[in-house]
């Protein structure tokens, strides 16, 4: 692996100063800062060949509907999908969900169905099945979590039944960084024929995902969470879902032939890419893929959890910190609370001192409720980060509990 | 002492300090100092939620003054409370509602009260615009 300083040297954001102070920047859970190459990659679309994909008959668009493709290619080996029709793009996680939730709906739910969530799920993985429920008569039924912040395995296989027509899980819990065991959970959902949607947006960028080997049917994340660019997102699904399911949104290139009787829609993947895709995005993320691939996934999941153990154990010393969420299964996410100290308090000090974390409830509601709690502060560090700027941070931390005694 | 007075008053006593902690700190005692709302009033008809923190307002009108009393969960949220208070408690519903709040924008806190921050400060200050337009027409009628 890169040393850090060179690994550092390619984000050119992370030596910029906030507030005259070095920037910390522990909020990678909201989004990632971008490598060089991957702005570089940006640019280039605009700076040489930018021009609409799949629709002219000319030099640019071949250029760029090339690029695209490759891009297409580049996310299906990264998440080792068996085809690239099973890879389509979309505007995040968010779109990706919303997208199946309507489409599956439509297709299979019907008045009584049922939906299984886990409570520690993203509002983004919530509230797209409560509309669809609510346009099909289904229900909405939820894993519950213990005080370390894991799903009861248990209770899942308990309200997994035959109404069940999809299990949707995060893999990593956004607010807690939870690892959930999603081999277990899949496994269990296909031995009652029951698909399973695995929400990537907090697992993709912290170590391996094969798709093929985890057997999920539909899995989805964004670009931005893995240092690509905003406004990409990727779904994978499975052909034979994907060819089943209607398209969640009509347009331009999505259909084969148009007549105002009758649609008939494109083959896959395109049939789910209605309009303009976001092409400079989609090849900026495929650059990131490459970046992440350089660094070596393996030794980024080792340096994370040695920066989890740092981190946890820097924190723990710190009298009157409570951390929430201490499963044995995480990734480099740590989210605390202060005693007596509110956390929006917290986050304004140490954003002072140019450290950027994020408080609050992280979109994940919930969860917050299940420990009685108004929100958390949220440390999420990755490769880049470095023990100087834990150290920082538990500085930081120390620096406010002393302004509010 | 006019609004602007106080908004000015506000101003020196902040330009003391170049160092954010001590503008912190400050903010922190103000906080500490703030008339505590009657706890009868921090309740969900006077709670202003923001995403970050709460902030619960409490009009009074005596039919020529408006006096506010307020409270928030986050202590730094809870002194700019404390300035908004100082500066339009005890006015006519007139003087609230022509007043310009330049002050935040002068002490550096101007971040503090915008729209992507959800501290429920910046629905504070709609909402006593808004409790001083309330008046203003009952006083009319």
């Amino acid at each position: 692996m890169k040393d850090i300083a060179e690994i550092r040297a390619d984000f050119p954001i992370l030596g910029r100063k906030v507030y005259n102070k070095p920037l910390v920047y522990f909020d990678n859970g909201a989004t990632t800062q971008k490598p060089q190459s991957v702005i570089d990659a940006l640019t280039e679309v605009y700076t040489t060949y930018n021009s609409n994909i799949h629709r002219g008959v000319h030099y640019l668009s071949d250029t760029s509907s090339e690029a695209y493709e490759a891009a297409r290619e580049k996310v299906r080996s990264f998440i080792n999908a068996g085809r690239r029709e099973e890879v389509v793009f979309t505007s995040g996680t968010t779109g990706s969900i919303n997208g199946i939730a309507f489409s599956f709906g439509e297709r299979y739910i019907k008045t009584g169905d049922e939906i299984i969530v886990s409570h520690l799920e993203h509002h983004a993985n919530i509230v797209p099945w409560q509309m669809m429920c609510e346009r099909k008569g289904a229900v909405l039924r939820v894993i519950p979590i213990n005080d370390s912040g894991e799903i009861i395995f248990e209770e899942y296989l308990k309200i997994l039944s035959k109404k069940t027509k999809l299990v949707s899980v995060t893999q990593v819990s956004n607010a807690l960084g939870t690892i959930l065991p999603i081999n277990k959970i899949i496994t269990a959902a296909h031995s009652v024929s029951v698909p399973v949607l695995i929400d990537g947006a907090q697992g993709i960028q912290h170590g391996m995902v094969d798709v093929k080997a985890m057997d999920c049917d539909f899995y989805v994340f964004s670009g931005h969470k893995i240092y690509g660019p905003n406004g990409i997102g990727v779904l994978y699904g499975k052909e034979k879902w994907l060819t089943e399911l209607p398209p969640f949104q009509g347009g331009g290139d999505m259909v084969d032939k148009v007549t105002f009787e009758k649609t008939t829609y494109n083959a896959l993947p395109f049939k789910f890419e209605a309009g303009t895709m976001n092409y400079p995005a989609a090849i900026g993320l495929g650059s990131a893929l490459d970046y992440v691939t350089g660094i070596g996934r393996v030794d980024i999941a080792m340096r994370e959890k040695e920066l989890l153990a740092y981190a946890t154990e820097k924190l723990s010393g710190i009298k009157g910190l409570k951390i929430y969420g201490n499963s044995a299964s995480k990734i480099s996410t740590i989210s605390f609370l202060l005693d007596k100290i509110h956390q929006y308090d917290t986050g304004m000090i140490l954003d002072k001192m140019g450290i950027a974390v994020r408080t609050g409830t992280h979109c994940a509601q919930p969860v917050m409720d299940h420990y009685g709690i108004g929100g958390t502060i949220r440390a999420s560090i990755c490769f880049y980060n470095t023990k100087e700027e834990i150290d920082s941070l538990a500085a930081g931390i120390e620096k406010v509990i002393s302004m509010f005694e | 002492m006019t609004i602007s007075e106080i908004q000015n008053s506000i101003i020196d006593e902040f330009s003391m300090f170049d160092d954010w902690m001590d503008k912190y700190n400050l903010l922190i005692d103000l906080g500490k100092e703030l008339p505590v709302i009657d706890p009868k009033f921090k309740v969900k008809d006077f709670l202003i939620e923001g995403c970050q923190s709460k902030v619960w307002l409490h009009p009074e009108f005596d039919g020529k003054l408006i006096t506010f009393t307020a409270d928030s969960d986050a202590i730094i949220t809870r002194g700019i409370v404390a300035l908004l208070i100082k500066v339009l408690s005890g006015r006519t519903p007139e003087e609230i509602l022509a007043t310009d709040l330049y002050f935040i924008e002068k002490i550096g806190l101007r971040q503090n009260l915008s729209p992507t921050r959800s501290n429920g400060l910046l629905s504070m200050v709609r909402q006593m615009k808004l409790y001083a337009m309330a008046y203003q027409a009952q006083m009319s009628k």
